[in-house]
């Protein structure tokens, strides 16, 4: 058995186990904290920086996904300053590839849409920018569209740690990089892809989709909790 | 190889060096390479040889001698003649009147006493008077007798005490206290454990990693041996960017000289103690000197640095302790052995004790490889061993640490060059590089220039990094070319906030510095190009309207 500390969340006492980052133990205890990249069940990246919080005695803020907790530790999961983060995270991230929701194939059904509502970003400070990346079509159940992109890179980890086969990747870096099929072959031709969807199923945007079908048709949350069950059965096993 | 082996192989080689009565050192770094050392180093041997003398003189090619404004740079010993701009044609005359009439040439000497008058040389103590590629030079002049020394007649912990007390603080930039770090290593449980040097120098305009690893490789090895010994490490990585072939190919050498000596390998002294290094090459990013980064890259996957803790300390290379130190902390680390940690901490201010090797460049004078105490003003810097900015130009900014340090007007140039000082400006020791720019420079454009930099080697992990550092540069670019409006500027203040502190890494966290400190002390530019639409250097608006245009 591992150890177990305990630790404030906006005030309120909660226990955990030791090693378990915040967003995870914040989550159990029903405290919400805004989170994009964190994906359940996988590896965490702490890329987005959109579940950053405070942690009293600190003059710096952590991303949640990846801080594990400490005996004793008091975090502050919303502020004044935290909210501007976040915000600045959403907007960015939005700016960054050309994310029209109107003609988007996750329209309503998008995490990035849905954090960008909740933290109040209704227009954008900085120039979009408009990629031209090409459409990969060449898959016959599923399409890739790069320009939705966000490089939360949960495809990676997801086809990596519960399929076992990382048939995805990043190339290139900064803002050039790029989520790749084998070494950035069509995905039709993608030899080690086994085509089991579970990177569509966790894209968090419209980037990795089923094609021929609106996201709100996929059911994603089933399958997410579908992927989680079997990896826990992994996990065991 | 045993001790005495290596007292007699220094003995030998001491009177080999006085047999002669003369030394010339060719300075062959990168810096001095271009403008024909190579040459310069064959005319010297010819010469040397016609006129007879070469029983009484030696003609050794030697690594970087600090002062790249005068390359090919020729030194001559005993006396320390500096010689400036040689050519093949001024060796021979050189050798002729010097050597054989024993007459100092004194209208090719270089005559500048006030750019060493400041300097001290302890990193620096054998560049560009011994010859890299012979193991046998570094002996001679007392290399390896603080490996000796830790190997015989100290335990790991007081080698770490020793190394502790002297108050050395990481080279590589963060300044992080380097015997606390050993000791964290050497009671992290696991095995086995590593070390690592970093040479991943990837900042523009800074030379000083490599030029050191250029003139004296032993004095890492040694450092990074004793280091091992100290953590109780069984195996080392250098980490080299490929960009530094000179480097690469020095540090080989070496390392097979080391290894054939018996001064790395099995039994080491035969003491108990065995260590190996073997050479990294990175493959051109800058973000890979940031040190979980470079744990991921030996490691052979994708450059990208990761969330601390765990520490590398704790969970380094392939999940063992690992101790990542930058190789201008493990060169100083000899020194502080045969000296001791007293004359180390005596140098220096009490707070940051020894000395900083920075590439001093720009519009300055006397650019080069420089050496100082630390505490040393910036003034004295730029001004006395720099020499000022050219003839007619007005000392405008000082730019320390690097792309992602920040810039300093001229009322701050008296300020002490220390970690804590320079970081309370806005700027960072970074890995030591001084940029100095004159009025000639738009600090908005400069600015630009450096987050430019700083957007194409973000790794792309995290969004501040990645897609904030882009907007920002964006909005410099309109900037300079008169779009925005002084709105604008809040924008980027706060946009650099959250670049500052929700980044994932060192790179994210200081690349906002050169537009912070600009912001601060040069706000005037920036007002002068939204308003005005002028830019007061004439740099910006290529298409008319500047004041130069």
């Amino acid at each position: 058995m591992s150890k177990t500390v305990e630790l404030t969340i906006d005030g309120k006492k909660v226990a955990a186990k030791e090693g378990d980052n915040i967003l995870k133990v914040a989550r159990e205890n029903n405290i919400y904290i805004p989170a994009l990249c964190y994906l359940e069940g996988v590896s965490s990246l702490g890329g987005c920086r959109v579940c950053v919080v405070e942690i009293r005695g600190s003059p710096k803020v952590f991303a949640s996904c990846v801080t594990p907790v400490a005996e004793g530790m008091e975090v502050i999961t919303d502020s004044e300053r935290l909210r501007r983060y976040r915000k600045w995270a959403i907007e960015l991230l939005l700016a960054e590839r050309p994310h029209v929701c109107s003609v988007c194939v996750a329209n309503g059904n998008c995490e990035l849409q849905q954090l960008a509502t909740e933290l109040g970003v209704d227009h954008l400070r900085v120039d979009r920018k408009w990629t031209n990346y090409e459409l990969d079509l060449t898959h016959e159940r599923f399409a890739y569209d790069p320009n939705r992109c966000i490089l939360c890179t949960r495809c990676i980890r997801v086809c990596d740690e519960v399929e076992g086969v990382h048939a995805i990747d990043l190339m290139l870096r900064g803002k050039n990089s790029k989520v790749i099929f084998d070494l950035d072959d069509k995905w039709g031709f993608a030899e080690s892809c086994t085509s089991c969807g579970k990177c569509s199923a966790v894209c968090p945007v419209g980037a990795l989709y089923v094609k021929g079908k609106p996201l709100s048709e996929v059911k994603k949350k089933e399958l997410v909790s579908f992927v989680m069950s079997r990896r826990s059965e992994k996990t065991i096993g | 190889m045993k001790p005495d082996e290596l007292r007699n192989l220094a003995q030998k080689e001491d009177e080999l060096r006085k047999s002669y009565r003369y030394r010339i050192n060719v300075c062959c770094s990168s810096g001095c390479m271009p403008f024909g050392a190579l040459k310069v180093l064959s005319a010297f041997k010819d010469a040397v040889k016609e006129s007879g003398v070469e029983e009484e003189c030696y003609v050794a090619r030697t690594g970087c001698i600090g002062t790249c404004s005068i390359a090919p740079a020729v030194l001559v010993e005993p006396g320390d003649y500096l010689y400036q701009n040689v050519t093949p044609e001024k060796a021979k005359e050189i050798v002729k009147e010097h050597i054989v009439n024993n007459r100092p040439v004194k209208s090719m000497l270089y005559g500048n006493e006030a750019y060493f008058k400041k300097q001290l040389r302890i990193v620096l103590r054998n560049a560009g008077k011994i010859d890299p590629l012979r193991i046998e030079d570094y002996i001679a002049v007392g290399g390896y007798y603080a490996l000796l020394k830790a190997l015989t007649r100290m335990t790991p912990e007081g080698v770490i005490e020793e190394v502790a007390l002297s108050g050395l603080k990481g080279r590589g930039g963060a300044g992080f206290l380097t015997g606390l770090k050993w000791r964290y290593v050497a009671r992290a449980t696991g095995s086995p454990k590593y070390v690592i040097a970093n040479l991943d120098e990837g900042d523009p305009g800074v030379f000083a990693n490599r030029t050191l690893a250029e003139a004296d490789p032993h004095a890492i090895i040694e450092g990074m041996t004793i280091a091992a010994y100290a953590v109780g490490a069984s195996k080392g990585y250098i980490y080299v960017r490929s960009e530094y072939p000179l480097a690469v190919e020095t540090l080989k050498k070496a390392i097979e000289a080391a290894k054939s000596m018996g001064l790395l390998g099995e039994k080491i002294f035969e003491t108990a103690f065995s260590f190996d290094i073997e050479l990294r090459l990175g493959a051109g990013a800058f973000v890979a000197g940031e040190e979980t980064a470079i744990l991921a890259s030996i490691e052979g996957r994708r450059a990208m640095p990761r969330p601390r803790p765990p520490y590398p300390a704790q969970s380094g290379l392939w999940g063992k302790p690992t101790l990542i130190n930058n190789v201008e902390t493990l060169a100083n680390i000899p020194v502080i052995l045969l000296k001791g940690s007293e004359w180390f901490s005596s140098i220096g201010t009490k707070n940051c004790t020894g000395t900083k090797c920075f590439s001093l460049t720009g519009k300055v004078n006397n650019p080069g490889l420089i050496e100082v105490p630390m505490g040393i003003t910036l003034r004295e810097v730029v001004f006395e061993i720099g020499g000022g900015v050219p003839p007619g130009r007005r000392f405008k900014a000082v730019q320390v640490g690097g792309p992602s340090g920040g810039f300093l007007p001229e009322q701050l140039l008296d300020l002490p060059i220390d970690y804590e000082s320079l970081t309370k400006a806005g700027a960072i020791m970074g890995s030591g590089g001084i940029v100095v720019l004159d009025d000639t420079s738009c600090m908005v454009d400069t600015a630009k220039f450096f987050t430019e930099f700083c957007v194409d080697e973000s790794c792309g992990k995290c969004t501040p990094c990645r897609a904030g550092l882009y907007k920002l540069y964006k909005i410099l670019d309109g900037f300079t070319q008169g779009e925005g409006d002084i709105q604008d500027l809040d924008k980027v203040e706060d946009l650099c906030e959250f670049i500052k502190e929700a980044s994932l890494c060192g790179l994210g966290q200081t690349a906002p510095n050169p537009t912070l400190t600009t912001l601060k002390y040069f706000r005037d530019e920036y007002v002068s190009h939204i308003v005005e639409k002028k830019c007061p250097a004439g740099k910006c608006f290529k298409d008319g309207g500047g004041a130069g245009s």
